[in-house]
């Protein structure tokens, strides 16, 4: 058990234990990602109101559900840099924060996209959409502050900071937005209710959602993995590397 | 001790005290301007406006409250003082507050008059603003931290900050215009009061934990 621990703070061990994840990881999750794209794009029904346009929940739902998960991580690996002076964690932090923007990125333009057709609007001003704004602007946050700090070591301990004080204000933005959005009701959105999910478009939206879990857990090791070998380029394990691959 | 040698610092710099109510001022003037001078049209966008003017100046202010000190180390011999950081960090931000927040709570009914509010809504935009503009200061102490020893932390502190004065905004906005309407704002104020009282809380955690990773850096 301790053993364990004390392994995830060698940087060697934790580059090749990420390389053998990805090695079986990868593939599982690029075969998720096509069977479950092929499922919902292509077999299932369409929705008997929005016709075809509702695919893009495929995209769409799966991207926004694993960009919050993603600042959980981000805040969690911040919390156990800032505490056990963990540097591993310290990486996963530094590694999350790019692929968490990216995804809130994909739900916001996905949602745009599906909004055109169903609402007749590219943007509305709707609680959850403002929320996943406010929660993109979190990300750029972090990634600024860490690209602003020359020193890498103070760069992530105050994204480490940032991210947990982003953690206890995201549920009071949340809140608050929600509360926001009911005070100065809007005009009525006509959001055909999608509450009763049919099996068939559920079966494939799930392993979609599954399949995005697995996409930002490789993106993460293999972000971890270069920022690894560009943090110890100096060191007798990275120069190693090099030779072997350099090697066939 | 510290909240006073700041604030007779402040008063010796009455320019500096100056300028966030003559931008406070000057961004009052824009709206009518900008909009037109249709004044139930101003009186539609005052809450808002005030409000995100009163943001801003916070904004731009919180850059510089712990820079002079950072720069002449005064601030590294305060951490290294044996009373507790989060106290003297308390200070600094009360400090922030009663020059930029305080004051700018105490002129705001002028400038409300210049934009058309209600006379009933006053009285809440005052008491709205005070508090609001505390939790501005005790957040904005976070950003200020994390980025004093950034040659380039002024447009990057925005970016870090205001995601996080989002639910200020909102509930100070809505107990404004709760008055305006004739509802009790009472309960906005209450949530307001909630926020401060979590942010005196843990705010200064974090600022102190921001100005030693800046001191180390």
């Amino acid at each position: 058990m301790w053993s364990f621990f004390h392994k995830l703070g060698s940087p060697p061990w934790l580059y090749d234990i990420a390389g053998s994840i990805l090695r079986w990881l990868l593939p599982v999750t690029i075969m998720a990602l096509l069977v479950g794209a092929v499922w919902g794009l292509l077999f299932t029904s369409p929705d008997f109101r929005q016709g075809n346009s509702y695919r893009i929940i495929y995209i769409h739902v799966p991207s926004a559900v694993v960009a919050l998960a993603g600042y959980y991580v981000m805040a969690i690996a911040g919390a156990v840099s800032l505490i056990w002076r963990m540097k591993m964690a310290d990486v996963a932090m530094k590694a999350a924060a790019p692929i968490g923007a990216a995804l809130t990125f994909i739900a916001l333009f996905t949602g745009a996209l599906w909004g055109k057709p169903t609402w007749g609007t590219w943007w509305e001003w709707d609680a959850r959409i403002t929320s996943m704004l406010i929660l993109l602007f979190l990300y750029l946050g972090v990634v600024a502050l860490y690209e602003a700090f020359d020193n890498k070591e103070a760069a992530g301990r105050a994204c480490a900071i940032l991210s947990l004080v982003g953690m206890v204000n995201i549920p009071i933005i949340y809140k608050s937005v929600d509360w926001w959005y009911s005070l100065h009701q809007p005009a009525s959105i006509k959001f055909s209710g999608e509450s009763a999910i049919d099996s068939s478009m559920l079966y494939p939206l799930l392993l979609m959602i599954g399949a995005f879990y697995a996409l930002f857990t490789c993106c993460l090791l293999m972000n971890m993995r270069a920022e690894l070998v560009q943090r110890e380029s100096r060191t007798a394990w990275v120069r190693k590397l090099v030779k072997q691959n350099g090697a066939h | 001790m510290l909240l006073r040698r700041q604030l007779s610092l402040a008063i010796r710099r009455p320019i500096e005290i100056g300028n966030p109510l003559v931008f406070f001022a000057i961004v009052v003037a824009m709206f009518p301007l900008g909009i037109g001078p249709a004044s139930e049209q101003l009186a539609m966008i005052a809450p808002g406006a005030i409000w995100i003017i009163a943001l801003l100046s916070s904004l731009l202010t919180s850059d510089s409250v712990f820079r002079s000190d950072f720069d002449d180390g005064s601030l590294e011999q305060l951490l290294l003082a044996p009373q507790p950081l989060y106290l003297s960090v308390l200070a600094y931000l009360c400090a922030h507050w009663i020059v930029t927040g305080l004051l700018l709570a105490l002129v705001s009914p002028v400038f409300a008059l210049m934009l058309n509010l209600p006379a009933a809504a006053v009285g809440t935009l005052v008491v709205s603003l005070a508090l609001g503009t505390a939790v501005l200061s005790l957040v904005g102490g976070i950003g200020a931290a994390l980025t004093v020893g950034l040659k380039r932390g002024g447009m990057l502190i925005s970016l870090l900050i205001l995601p996080l004065y989002i639910p200020v905004l909102i509930f100070g906005t809505a107990a404004v215009q709760a008055a305006v309407s004739g509802s009790p704002a009472g309960p906005f104020l209450a949530l307001l009061g909630a926020m401060l009282s979590l942010a005196i809380a843990l705010g200064p955690l974090a600022t102190a934990a921001g100005l030693r990773i800046s001191i180390d850096a």
